[in-house]
């Protein structure tokens, strides 16, 4: 492992103020922290925790997991005809307009 | 047209039906290539079309079916779904067993689930979970504050993993017990 870089911070009791989130707030911000919408500094406090706690690291990997299974159950196929049908409006919109049909 | 599979789905979601959403994804482009003059270059296109999506279903589908309401959820506490797969996997085979029970999950399951929420609810965790739409763009999206959008899908998510939840127990893929 080459990226312990934050030793001094994640360490015991050292720096536990801004340095190292603890579980309840990792849990509390578990969705932000996947959202990619916390600040550099939460973000790393965070980092700083995963690298030291099993249970926390479970926790996020299941609802990491959660949500990919989420967006992959919830495709649908496109009807031909819808795309066909929104093609022949739009043609006409442009033949009403007066200018823009394509040849 | 690129983005018509992900329109077409989320109108499927915010319709429940796939007439209407044919019907939505349709006004949907004709209002966006009405008003394309209006759309700046170098904005996002594919949230200027689903800010127009939301609109006209607000203004013109929702009124059919409002149910249920926000205030009919009950609050679910938090990594309700965890607590009752992940927390049942030995250790020993760590994520991929509970990787596995959420992969049984079948596609009808979640989109039903989905489809279940408070349509506030369920329009943000579409547009966050499914689209990956940052806070700030559901915001515009939506025509809310970054901080309502936050409290809707905090909530939103904690009711789909209930309604999950309900499935997967009535499957036996979900522990009745807490671990």
């Amino acid at each position: 492992m080459s990226d312990e870089v934050l030793d001094s911070a994640g360490t015991d009791d050292a720096g536990d103020e801004l340095g190292e989130a603890d579980c309840e707030e990792t849990v509390h911000r578990l969705y932000n922290y996947l959202d990619g919408e916390l600040t550099e500094e939460r973000r790393l406090a965070i980092q700083a925790h995963l690298d030291d706690c099993g249970p926390c690291v479970d926790v996020m990997g299941f609802e990491a997991e959660l949500r990919r299974v989420i967006a992959d159950r919830c495709k649908d196929r496109v009807p031909e005809q819808l795309k066909e049908r929104i093609s022949q409006a739009i043609h006409h919109e442009q033949v009403a307009a007066g200018g823009g049909a394509p040849d | 047209m690129e983005h018509m599979p992900s329109l077409y789905s989320a109108a499927m979601r915010m319709t429940r039906n796939p007439s209407d959403a044919e019907d939505l994804v349709q006004e949907t482009y004709l209002k966006a290539y009405r008003a394309y003059g209006g759309f700046q270059e170098g904005t996002n296109l594919k949230a200027w079309l689903y800010k127009i999506l939301t609109n006209t279903f607000i203004n013109s589908y929702r009124a059919r079916k409002r149910r249920p309401e926000e205030s009919d959820v009950e609050d679910v506490e938090d990594l309700y779904l965890y607590h009752r797969i992940g927390g049942n996997a030995p250790s020993s085979l760590g994520r991929s067993a509970e990787d596995e029970a959420l992969d049984r999950f079948t596609d009808d399951e979640v989109k039903e689930a989905i489809e279940s929420l408070p349509e506030s609810f369920r329009m943000a965790v579409l547009l966050a979970d499914v689209e990956g739409f940052s806070y700030k763009e559901i915001a515009e999206i939506m025509d809310v504050p970054i901080g309502t959008v936050m409290s809707r899908l905090h909530r939103g998510r904690r009711s789909l993993q209930k309604a999950l939840g309900e499935y997967g127990l009535e499957r036996g893929l979900v522990d009745v017990h807490p671990g």
